[in-house]
């Protein structure tokens, strides 16, 4: 399936960015899920997020666990690294890696089976150690891979294909994350570019984990009338908190002037994400009414999207380990090594 | 048979009441008189209240197992009194606390009991209840001092140097070793019958358990990252490694560290963990027992099939389930062997005391990079949690961990396409890159099904390349995990075969035995997959004893799927029970069964 590869043609009009690489150079192999699945249009606006970063693929490695969502890893960026692990599971795999290689971007796909059900446990500890990683659960409300049972994010009164109802209450990645502390946490819809790549590209930059929760309709089981994952239901629903512009460091665009609030979150390493509050008191650095904002749009059926709440001081991972900033896999041996010296004066102790 | 220098000993106590630090008192002296002593602690799996001894063994000869009776015992827990006065040999002693009456589970014929007012004299001497149920301990170490003659100069300076900076302790601990000493030297007649005489028979040794020797292997061979979570008896292994790493490893000007140790949220992600780690291009690690094990499986099967070198420490306990937690088993052979669901094996390292503890640990890093594979080094309780008497470590300066295959961007550039899973040598290894080389050097790990480039199939003959490439380089790797220990005695029809820390018990059954004119042939396993030796070895001899610590043969069943030896033709010495094994449970094994042999 994913061995598929697209032919090599070039646009000579294409456009490239600061590393002189063309959007399809953050192109993967070919997609192998359905025709209209959300999941490949979130790739899209991943590839797009890289490609205006200009991150350097090879420093990137993509990490997932299993499920259409998680195939996507292949389908983006094919000069990176990537792991797909197994189901549930990504996020240990991704902190091993990072605690290993602290000098690489990690952007992990998960979907809602993957990181709410068999793997939130995974899901919740990474939030907790803060591992620094971009952590994007494409979530459909079914299990796709395993053709349409409703995952643990579907909601009450939800529908599957066959017509049963869902009668138990779904979690909410987003306040999920909110309540363990995460220090990104976003929300927005496969469908609306516009407020996802730059959502991604902020998460990217974030220092620590940054959940990015995308409602990513699955057209063959859960995009039909009653799904509250489905692309006529988001796009009707949907109400924008903030919407977010990223200005990476040193190389700023320039924002249309608008009448909105602006507020500028800036990064650790300078960088800034602009965000346009639709709604005028909204404060995405306070964690309480940020929760409270989410709450309030379910009790109205709505779905809160764009950047919910950030938080930049955040410690992350090697924060908490106290590790050298140089990444442990590239630390000579012998900076590793007590040697012989060292071994004899300690089995003196053992005497 | 015991006799100067050849005896053992057994306290018994109430484990949460400090015991064990008399009772490290006692060992480390004799081991500082030059004598050979081990000794195993046997403790319940609860913090306060439950029973618990600390069984002393001093040999001469340097015997190590574990004894099958003992010529003293200190009975100080009331529940276990008749089953301590039970393991005393017959001619041999029992010390009681006379503070109160002698309890009549106490008295049996054929032994001498001596009693000594332990807690009289504490509550004589010292205040508070905390005080005098921790010294306690340290007067019956003093009276033991005297009846068994310990040398007191040592003991002296043994609590200097522990004490040396807290003078209060200091002298409270003199004092409570002068009280046992001295009432021991008034009442009876010091010393007994057996009892010690210095010897320089500990020179070039040290003592130590095998969590803190494989800690310090995984610190020499340069592992940066170590996940893990918590269970006994693999715990100290960690912690261990964390008190190396600060010792080692922090930076001197900003004291930052050179090493990660994650306290994972279970066994699973412990090894996500080290899976992830391994992957990036680290020396990664864990430490667990049984049930961690079985909880690793999924991702255990994924680094292989995925070739990623991951070391795993098993520091095996009784099981199934949860079983005896703090009791001794090697009965993870089959699981480790073959975790993992689908077509899987694996590389065992088998331990037998704290000194290849340390050696095998550096060993298993280098083969897992080198196989870029999961190894497992199966220790056990008994080796990992208790302080055995073995050869100093020595390291070599020239030592350099072998990275096995990894082509970096400039070995990239001299290829034309890499090909993740290409069998380039017939070694069944093919070369990895790291993630962040760039160049042509990405490729894709997945545990679905994959061909040789790495690519996702689902066709027969692609997936089959790969697969049976995995079983060619296990075969590959029967010459590089460490051979079999093979010594033959000229003439010998008999055959001990064994594994890990039994060695020592069987040895000494090997002694026994020759005594009595029973010739044996020896082979010790001490990697997995067995090499041809392995099979020469078994094919020799008339009678073939493997002895191992599990219920259902578990190396005798290895051996048949492995080598196809007939399972008949492998006669099991079975001990299951959680106890470290005895010479005795060895020699009564074969004693039987070859008297049942007609001639
Ligand atoms: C241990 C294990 N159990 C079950 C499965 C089967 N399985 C594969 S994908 C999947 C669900 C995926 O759902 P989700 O993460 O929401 O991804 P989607 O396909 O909806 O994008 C399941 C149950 C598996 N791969 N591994
Ligand atoms: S089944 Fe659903 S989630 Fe999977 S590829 Fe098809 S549309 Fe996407
Ligand atoms: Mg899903």
């Amino acid at each position: 399936m994913t061995s598929i590869a697209k032919p090599p043609v070039k646009h000579p009009s294409s456009r490239t960015n600061a590393l002189g690489l063309t959007l399809r150079d953050y192109e993967g192999a070919m997609s192998t899920l359905c025709a209209g699945c959300g999941h490949d249009s979130v790739t899209a606006a991943l590839v797009q997020a890289a490609w205006e970063l200009a991150l350097e693929p090879h420093r990137a490695a993509k990490m997932s666990g299993i499920g259409c969502s998680s195939k996507t890893t292949a389908y983006f960026m094919k000069q990176s690294h990537g792991f797909n692990s197994v189901h549930g599971r990504m996020p240990s795999v991704t902190s091993g890696a990072a605690a290993a290689n602290r000098g690489l971007t990690y952007i992990g796909i998960s979907g809602d089976g993957d990181s709410l059900s068999i793997g939130l446990g995974q899901l919740s500890h990474a939030i907790r150690r803060n591992v620094n990683m971009l952590y994007v659960l494409e979530n459909n409300g079914v299990y796709g891979l395993t053709k349409g049972q409703f995952s643990a994010s579907a909601d009450i009164g939800s529908t599957s294909k066959k017509g049963e109802a869902n009668e138990q209450a779904p979690i909410d990645p987003v306040l999920l994350a909110l309540t363990l502390g995460a220090t990104f946490v976003a929300r927005s819809f496969s469908g609306d570019k516009r407020q996802l790549v730059p959502i991604l590209k902020a998460g990217i930059a974030h220092r620590g984990f940054a959940l990015v929760d995308v409602i990513s309709p699955c057209v063959s089981f859960n995009d039909h009338e009653g799904s509250t994952k489905s692309y006529a239901y988001t796009r009707e629903h949907e109400v924008e908190a903030v919407h977010a512009d990223f200005v990476p460091l040193q190389r700023e665009i320039t924002v249309p002037a608008t009448d909105e609030v602006l507020r500028v979150v800036e990064l650790h390493d300078g960088a800034q994400v602009r965000l346009r509050a639709t709604a005028k008191d909204y404060d995405p650095t306070d964690r309480e009414s940020a929760y409270a904002h989410v709450r309030a749009c379910q009790s109205r059926h709505e779905i809160a999207t764009g950047l919910l709440f950030v938080d930049e001081d955040g410690k992350d991972m090697h924060d908490h380990l106290r590790t050298v900033p140089t990444p442990l896999v590239d630390l000579p041996y012998e900076q590793l090594c007590p040697g012989k010296a060292a071994m004899e004066k300690l089995m003196e102790r053992y005497r | 048979m015991s006799g100067i220098n050849d005896f053992a000993f057994k306290m018994g106590t109430v484990n949460g009441t400090g015991s064990a630090s008399a009772n490290a008192l006692l060992m480390q002296a004799i081991f500082r008189m030059g004598i050979p002593v081990t000794g195993k602690n046997i403790f319940p799996s609860n913090i306060q209240g439950l029973p618990t001894w600390y069984l002393i063994r001093v040999s001469k000869d340097g015997y190590t197992a574990r004894p099958s009776a003992v010529d003293l015992v200190v009975a100080l827990n009331p529940s276990t009194y008749a089953k301590d006065v039970a393991t005393v040999r017959p001619g041999g002693f029992l010390v009681y606390d006379s503070t109160w009456p002698l309890d009549p589970d106490l008295v049996r014929d054929g032994i001498t009991i001596l009693g000594i007012p332990f807690g009289r004299l504490c509550v004589e001497h010292f205040e508070g209840d905390r005080d005098r149920t921790l010294l306690r301990n340290i007067v019956y170490a003093g009276s033991l001092a005297a009846l068994l003659d310990i040398d007191m100069q040592v003991v002296e300076r043994m609590l200097t140097e522990k004490f040396g900076k807290k003078p209060k302790l200091l002298a409270a601990n003199h004092l409570a070793i002068k009280l046992g000493y001295d009432y021991a030297k008034a009442h009876f007649q010091c010393p007994l019958p057996f009892h010690l005489r210095s010897m320089d028979a500990t020179r070039g040794h040290i003592l130590i358990d095998g969590n803190a020797a494989a800690a310090l292997g995984a610190v020499y061979a340069g592992a940066t990252v170590g996940a893990w979570y918590p269970i006994t008896p693999a715990t100290a292994l960690m912690e261990q490694f964390k008190g190396f790493c600060e010792r080692f490893r922090v930076d001197k000007d900003t004291g930052l560290h050179r090493f990660a140790i994650i306290q994972a949220e279970d066994e699973l992600a412990a090894a996500g963990i080290v899976i992830g780690a391994g992957w990036a291009g680290a020396r990664a690690f864990t430490n667990t027992s049984g049930p961690g094990i079985s909880l690793m499986q999924e991702f255990i099967g994924l680094a292989y099939y995925t070739d990623i070198p991951a070391v795993f420490i098993d520091v095996q306990r009784c099981g199934p389930a949860t079983g005896m937690p703090t009791r001794t088993q090697q009965a993870d052979l089959l699981s480790l062997a073959y975790a993992s669901h689908g077509d899987t094996k694996h590389l065992l390292l088998f331990p037998s005391d704290p000194r290849e503890c340390f050696e095998m640990t550096v060993q298993a890093f280098d083969l897992a990079e080198r196989f870029q594979t999961p190894v497992f080094v199966a220790s056990d309780l008994d080796i990992g949690m208790n302080d055995w008497m073995v050869e100093r470590f020595d390291w070599d300066d020239a030592y350099r961990p072998d990275r096995g295959k990894v082509l970096d961007a400039a070995a990239l550039a001299k290829v034309q396409r890499f090909s993740r899973y290409l069998d380039v040598d017939g070694d069944g290894i093919a070369a990895r890159t790291l993630p962040g080389v760039g160049g042509k050097g990405a490729y894709f790990v997945r545990g679905s099904g994959h061909d040789k480039h790495a690519a996702y199939t689902e066709d027969s003959e692609a997936y089959q390349e790969v697969v049976d490439r995995l079983k060619r380089k296990f075969a590959h790797a029967a010459d590089h995990v460490p051979a079999p220990v093979i010594e033959h005695q000229p003439g010998a029809e008999v055959a001990l075969v064994t594994l890990g820390g039994c060695d020592a018990a069987v040895r000494e059954a090997a002694d026994q035995l020759r005594a009595e004119g029973i010739h044996t042939d020896y082979m010790r396993i001490r990697g997995f997959p067995f090499n041809a030796d392995v099979a020469r070895f078994l094919a020799r001899h008339e009678h073939t004893f493997v002895i191992e610590q599990n219920r259902d043969a578990q190396l005798r069943s290895l051996f048949a799927m492995e080598l196809g030896v007939l399972r008949d033709q492998m006669i099991p010495i079975l001990d299951y029970g959680g106890m470290p094994l005895t010479a005795k449970a060895v020699v009564d094994g074969v004693k039987t069964h070859l008297a049942g042999v007609p001639a």
